[in-house]
C-alpha cells in the first residue's frame, strides 16, 4: 500500500550495502535447495555443495584475473582485509616487521596493520607507517615510494578507491614502487571491484560482494601464488579462511559479480553524469557546503559534501525524514566520538558531512529532486543551531 | 596585532565549536587572533577546515590543560610578504 501524499524512499546510500540484484537473490535461493550441505563432506549432497563453491571461486578468480586457487572467501569484508595484512606480514615477517598503509584506508586495513605490527614475531615488534594523502584523499606517491623503500617493510596496503568520499587512488604507480622494492601490495577494491575495472596492479586483492549487490556474510581475498604467506590463527581445514563460508552466499556473490560487471559500463557512465550533476548542484545551490573528493579520478556512483555549521546526525534525520536514505562521515553521525578518519586526513571539514552511494538502478528524477530539497534541509538544520549570517 | 579573544567551546560536540568561533568572529576585524578551546576531537579538523573556507589564517594547533585542544586563527588572509610583513 502507498501513500499518495508521501513520495516513495529513494536509497542513496548504497556503499559496503547495496541493495541485492535479482540475480543474486535468485543464486541464493538455488543454493540454499542444492548447496545447503556441509562442502567438506564426501557424501553426494556435501560434494554438490562443494561444486558450487568451486564454482564461486572460480567465476570470481575470473573476474578480477586470477586462478580459483588463489581466491579465499570470507565471512566479510573486514575479516578478508585482516587475513590478508596479518597472514602476509607474517609470512614476511623474516624479511620486516613494518606495515605500510595510506592514511584514508578502511578501519579493518589500519587496524589489522597496527596488529601485525605489535605482535612480538621473532622478538621485535615492527610499525604501522601512515602515507598522508593530499585534500582530494589521493595518497602522496612520493611519501609512498620513501615508505615503501624503507628498509624493513613487510606489506603495504593500498585501496582502489575511497568508499567515503570517491576518489580513486594511483594504484598502478604504488605498486610499481613497491614492486620495486620488494614489498607486496594489498590492494583493497571493496568500494569500487564492481563498478570499475581494478586492473592487475596487485599482489593481494580484497574485495566486498555486499557492495555489488550480494548478500553481505561474505568477503573475498585473492593472493597471487608467489606471495608470501602465513597464519597467525589456529590450524583449520579451511587454513585461510578458518570455518570456510556460506556456500549460498558465495554463490550469490559470483553471479552478482557477473551481474554487475556485465552492465557496470552503462550503470557506470549513467551515474557517473547523475554523480557530476550532483556535484555542480550542491556546490552551486547551497551556500558554505564544500564538495570532497577528486573531481575525476572517481567512483562512478559516490559522491561526498560537507555542510559548515551543520550536524551531520540532524542532516541525515532531515533527509531521512524526506525520503532519502545518506550516509555520512560526521563523528556525531556514529557512536564513534571521533570523526571521519578519511575527512580529517585530507583536511576538509568532518562536520555536517554527507555521502551519496548511488544504486545501479537509481532514478534522474530521484537524484534532481534531492538536489532540489538539500538546500532547505541544509537551512532548516543551520536555523536550529542559531546560525545566521556567520 | 589588533586585540585578540578566547572562545571556550569545551564541552560542546561538532558543530558547535566551529559555530562558536564563527560568532566571535564575526565581530571582530580582520587582523584579530581568535583562539577557541576545544574537547571535542572534530574542532582540530573543522576549526583549520573553516578558515580555509573562510580566509582566514591557522596559526597554530596545542594541546591545552584536560585534555582540551587551543586553535589559533587570525582572520583575514596572511599579510603579504614584504619588509613591513613581521
Amino acid at each position: 500500500m502507498t501513500d499518495a501524499t508521501r513520495p516513495a524512499r529513494v536509497f542513496l546510500d548504497a556503499g559496503g550495502r547495496a541493495p541485492v540484484l535479482p540475480a543474486a537473490r535468485e543464486a541464493f535461493l538455488q543454493a540454499l535447495d542444492e548447496g545447503w550441505a556441509d562442502p567438506r563432506r564426501l557424501h553426494s549432497e556435501g560434494r554438490r555443495a562443494r561444486l558450487l563453491l568451486d564454482g564461486a571461486r572460480e567465476a570470481i578468480a575470473a573476474a578480477v584475473g586470477a586462478r580459483a586457487e588463489e581466491v579465499d572467501l570470507h565471512g566479510s569484508h573486514t575479516l578478508a582485509l585482516h587475513a590478508g595484512v596479518r597472514a602476509v606480514a607474517r609470512g614476511r615477517r623474516r624479511a620486516g616487521r613494518d606495515l605500510v598503509v595510506s592514511a584514508v584506508e578502511r578501519a579493518a586495513v589500519l587496524e589489522a596493520a597496527a596488529f601485525s605490527a605489535a605482535q612480538p614475531w621473532g622478538g621485535d615488534r615492527g610499525r604501522r607507517v601512515d602515507v598522508p594523502v593530499d585534500r582530494l584523499g589521493r595518497v602522496d606517491l612520493d611519501a609512498w615510494a620513501a615508505a615503501v623503500g624503507a628498509p624493513g617493510v613487510a606489506v603495504a596496503a593500498l585501496q582502489h578507491a575511497n568508499g567515503e568520499v570517491g576518489s580513486t587512488q594511483p594504484v598502478e604507480a604504488a605498486h610499481e614502487l613497491a614492486r620495486r622494492a620488494g614489498v607486496p601490495l594489498l590492494v583493497d577494491a571493496g568500494a569500487s571491484l564492481g563498478h570499475l575495472p581494478v586492473g592487475d596492479s596487485w599482489d593481494a586483492l580484497a574485495a566486498d560482494p555486499a557492495d555489488w549487490g550480494a548478500l553481505g556474510g561474505v568477503g573475498v581475498l585473492v593472493t597471487r601464488a608467489g606471495v608470501r604467506r602465513a597464519p597467525d590463527w589456529p590450524e583449520d581445514e579451511d587454513r585461510w579462511s578458518p570455518g570456510g563460508v556460506s556456500v549460498p552466499a558465495a554463490l550469490a556473490a559470483a553471479v552478482a559479480l557477473q551481474d554487475a560487471l556485465r552492465t557496470a559500463p552503462a550503470d557506470g557512465a549513467r551515474r557517473r553524469d547523475l554523480v557530476r550533476r550532483v556535484r555542480e548542484r550542491v556546490a552551486a545551490e547551497a551556500p558554505d557546503v564544500e564538495v570532497v573528493g577528486d573531481p575525476e579520478g572517481r567512483l562512478p556512483h559516490v559522491v561526498t559534501f560537507s555542510c559548515l555549521y551543520v550536524d551531520g546526525e540532524a542532516l541525515v534525520g532531515e533527509l531521512d525524514r524526506l525520503g532519502f536514505a545518506v550516509g555520512s562521515g560526521s563523528a556525531c553521525t556514529s557512536s564513534a566520538l571521533e570523526p571521519s578518519h578519511v575527512l580529517a586526513a585530507m583536511g576538509v571539514l568532518t562536520h555536517g558531512n554527507v555521502r551519496l552511494a548511488l544504486p545501479r538502478d537509481v532514478r534522474a528524477e530521484d537524484v534532481e529532486r534531492f538536489c532540489d530539497l538539500l538546500p532547505g534541509a541544509v537551512e532548516k538544520v543551520r536555523e536550529s543551531l542559531g546560525v545566521q549570517g556567520l | 596585532m589588533t586585540g585578540g579573544a578566547t572562545v571556550d567551546a569545551r564541552g560542546l560536540r561538532c558543530p558547535m565549536p566551529v559555530i562558536r568561533l564563527a560568532k566571535a568572529a564575526r565581530d571582530l576585524p580582520d587582523g584579530a587572533v581568535v583562539t577557541v578551546l576545544a574537547t571535542d576531537p572534530a574542532a582540530r579538523h573543522d576549526v583549520p577546515a573553516w578558515a580555509r573556507m573562510r580566509g582566514h589564517t591557522l596559526l597554530g594547533v596545542e594541546e591545552a590543560a584536560e585534555g582540551a585542544t587551543a586553535i589559533s586563527v587570525r582572520l583575514g588572509p596572511p599579510p603579504p610578504p614584504g619588509p613591513d610583513a613581521r
